[in-house]
């Protein structure tokens, strides 16, 4: 054998010992130190939608399919972003049980129109900051600021400020009901509301505590707390607090009979089909509207 | 001369209103004061719809620790107690006071005169600044009484006066020095009296020589009063800045003056502080600047706390070329956004930008210059802040020492990018110290 040879056999020899003994001391190191995970959380993980946008309320994806699988039960654990759940309530044989989808709603009625500016700002575009220098361009102190913080916080890519109205707008489409947006509003003017039968709902888009002549002289469609719709709703849904009326989504009917009581345009009803009159009239106006995904039913 | 260690920067001064003498403005028909015109919370009304106040009567009444009381500043009767809209559009509680004749409270000494002995106590002093509803006038409102209950285990060294007045145009403390020279040295002695400090700093910045020496000649029949010329440079005004100035002692990140036995107070306080011991009188007035480039006759004024701020404003004339107005100083101030709101306590100067003034300049990235981290007199790295801050890295702004920022707004002046620097980390601020409060 030529040094060479012996050389390269040693080293051989050598790493392939060191090798031998490591595998043996990784054996059982591995066997000592063994972490049991429960392979139904990879399972009930795949099943969600990886997005960790925190909506259910825990830190991530994983997290939720942490609890729900060391709870064994998915009462008041749901994803309420498009996590499939009837797939998990299968993996975890439990029922999956029925939950009402939910939709970002924009309670803010402050178009230029209706609230015309009085000042401007020019300072950094963040919702929060324009919020500790000032009441709002339209001196409504509880109002959208249309600097856009929503927008940045939703992971969907599902809300928008529109230009013309300066509003944020969600697309019902994208919107998974996490509820990012709501929680980083300063002046909590989103709020998370049952989607609705074929996306039909009615709400007061106005969160003014005002007194109604205040909030009138700032915004043409404030809520002046007048009360009439409380008055004609038929299921006790509507509450008036604070000069601002409150539908109830839990017990709203959609009936829509305080949509056509209230005098300043506050309430919204979205999504439902344009009456014969009005259908007639929206035919012949066809060429000229672009139709908007919020068919406001004016 | 002396001045600050770190950062700082040179902001044009502009002081135009300087050989302006301070001019009582007229009381107005109806005012409006605020409940809460200070740090903490709010006073309570002790005043109903209907009644009859005087000048100087008590009408709310500070009931928390960190609070201070609130004086009629006019006489006549209550119209109305209900929410009002400040500078910024937010409503709060006011007490609104339709005005009758000018009559004072019989336990006020109006007369003019220099009254310079001192005969109340220690005690005596403290009560009489809560009393009388005495906040720091600097900008800050903190009740000045709470200053003064010094911890037993700490003693004070020095009581400085902050007299640099480092805001481009306010000229209201440069006619103080000039004008209230002998009563704003009584105040320091009460002040002296009050905390049992052996001495007390008067920091004069060296673009007011004729303040300075006049302040120096009056200041030799006070031997424990030191007046000391500074450098001029932004932001001496400050606290901590001003500290580490004159005794050069760097007050610890998140601690207060007491740390290292200093006690600040702006000059202005300290008149305040000589009239409610010496005379009684609680805060009822404000000393304001009212100037700009484009105003005709900037003026210095003395104006009863609760005067409609448009009031004032039309008295000098809004220029057409408007473009902000801001309460307070170009660097720290706040622009307004209801101009029909009221005066309050520690509202010191209304300032006219022009509209070429005001405009902000086209936002650029960020050059990474270390312009900003040059110019922050906390020796803080803005840029990085800003970044942080943007990302909602907070964990990192806290460690990067968000919270230590005292928002002079030096880094956005330096900027050659117009980034606007202190805006964000005004926000990333507040966000940082809610999540350092959630955790406790």
């Amino acid at each position: 054998m030529t040094p060479a040879i012996k050389i390269i056999l040693l080293a051989a020899l050598v790493i392939g010992a060191i090798g031998l003994i490591a595998a043996v001391i990784l054996h059982f190191v591995s066997k000592a130190f063994k972490v049991i995970e429960d392979p139904r959380i990879d399972e009930v993980a795949e099943h969600l939608p990886g997005a960790n946008c925190g909506g259910c309320g825990f830190a991530g994806c994983r997290a939720l399919a942490e609890a729900i699988v060391k709870a064994n039960s998915l009462e008041g654990r749901r994803c309420p972003a498009g996590g499939d759940m009837a797939a998990i309530a299968n993996v975890m044989g439990l029922e999956a049980g029925e939950s009402e989808p939910m939709v970002a709603v924009v309670r803010c009625n402050g178009t230029p129109e209706n609230a015309p500016a009085k000042v401007n700002y020019d300072s950094l575009p963040s919702c929060q900051f324009a919020s500790s220098v000032y009441a709002g361009a339209s001196a409504c102190p509880f109002g959208c600021l249309g600097c856009g913080d929503c927008v940045n916080a939703c992971k969907f890519d599902a809300i928008h400020i529109d230009p013309t109205t300066k509003l944020p707008v969600v697309d019902e489409a994208k919107c998974v009901g996490c509820g990012a947006c709501a929680k980083t509003c300063p002046r909590k003017v989103i709020e998370l509301r049952y989607k609705g039968k074929l996306g039909r709902r009615v709400f007061v888009s106005c969160v003014n505590k005002e007194k109604g002549a205040v909030a009138r002289k700032n915004c043409a469609a404030a809520c002046i707390g007048c009360g009439k719709c409380a008055k004609a709703c038929p299921f006790e849904a509507i509450t008036v607090v604070d000069s601002v009326a409150y539908i109830d989504f839990t017990k709203c009917k959609s009936c829509r009979k305080c949509f056509a009581e209230c005098p300043t345009g506050a309430i919204h009803a979205v999504n439902f089909p344009p009456k014969k009159e009005q259908a007639e009239q929206a035919a012949a106006n066809a060429t000229e509207n672009i139709p908007s995904n919020e068919n406001e039913n004016k | 001369m002396k001045t600050f260690r770190l950062g700082g920067i040179h902001p044009e001064e502009n002081k135009l209103a300087k050989k302006v003498v301070v001019e009582n403005f007229p009381i107005p028909q109806q005012a409006t004061v605020f409940l809460s015109q200070h740090l903490g919370a709010p006073a309570t009304a002790i005043v109903q719809k209907g009644d009859k106040v005087k000048v100087g009567q008590l009408i709310g009444k500070a009931e928390a620790f960190i609070c201070a009381n609130v004086h009629s500043p006019v006489s006549g009767t209550v119209a109305k107690i209900e929410p009002v809209a400040d500078f910024m559009g937010y409503k709060k509680p006011a007490i609104v006071i339709d005005v009758e004749g000018d009559e004072w409270d019989e336990s006020i000494d109006t007369t003019p005169d220099l009254k310079e002995e001192i005969t109340l106590t220690k005690q005596e002093i403290i009560d009489r600044m809560k009393a009388c509803g005495i906040v720091g006038l600097g900008g800050a409102c903190f009740p000045t009484h709470v200053k003064y209950m010094v911890p037993p285990d700490k003693k004070v060294d020095y009581i400085i006066v902050n007299a640099a007045e480092c805001e481009p145009y306010i000229t209201v403390d440069y006619r103080m020095m000039l004008e209230r020279a002998e009563e704003v040295m009584v105040g320091i002695e009460a002040m002296l009296i009050a905390s049992s400090a052996p001495q007390a700093l008067i920091g004069v910045e060296a673009n007011k020589p004729d303040a300075f020496t006049h302040l120096t000649e009056v200041a030799q029949k006070h031997p424990k009063i030191k007046v000391v010329k500074l450098k001029t440079k932004y932001p001496q005004g400050a606290e901590k800045q001003l500290i580490n100035a004159l005794v050069g002692r760097n007050v610890p990140n998140g601690k207060l003056p007491i740390e290292v036995g200093c006690i600040v107070n702006n000059i202005a306080t300290t008149y305040a502080i000589y009239e409610a011991v010496q005379k009684n009188k609680p805060i009822i007035e404000n000393f304001m600047t009212v100037s700009g480039k484009s105003v005709k006759e900037p003026r210095n004024f003395r104006v009863r706390i609760g005067t409609c701020i448009n009031d004032i404003l039309n008295t000098v004339g809004i220029p057409e070329d408007t473009g902000k107005i801001i309460s307070g100083g170009p660097m720290m101030g706040k622009a307004m956004s209801n101009l029909n709101a009221y005066t309050v306590k520690g509202m010191s100067s209304l300032l006219i930008m022009n509209e070429k003034e005001s405009t902000r300049g086209e936002v650029y990235e960020c050059l990474r210059c270390g312009k900003c981290v040059h110019a922050c007199p906390m020796g803080l790295e803005p840029y990085m802040l800003f970044a942080f801050a943007d990302a909602q890295r907070l964990e990192d702004c806290e460690k990067y020492g968000i919270m230590n920022c005292i928002e002079c707004g030096s880094c956005s002046f330096s900027c050659p990018a117009n980034r606007p620097l202190i805006d964000m980390i005004r926000v990333g601020k507040n966000k940082t110290g809610a999540m350092i409060r959630a955790r406790k």
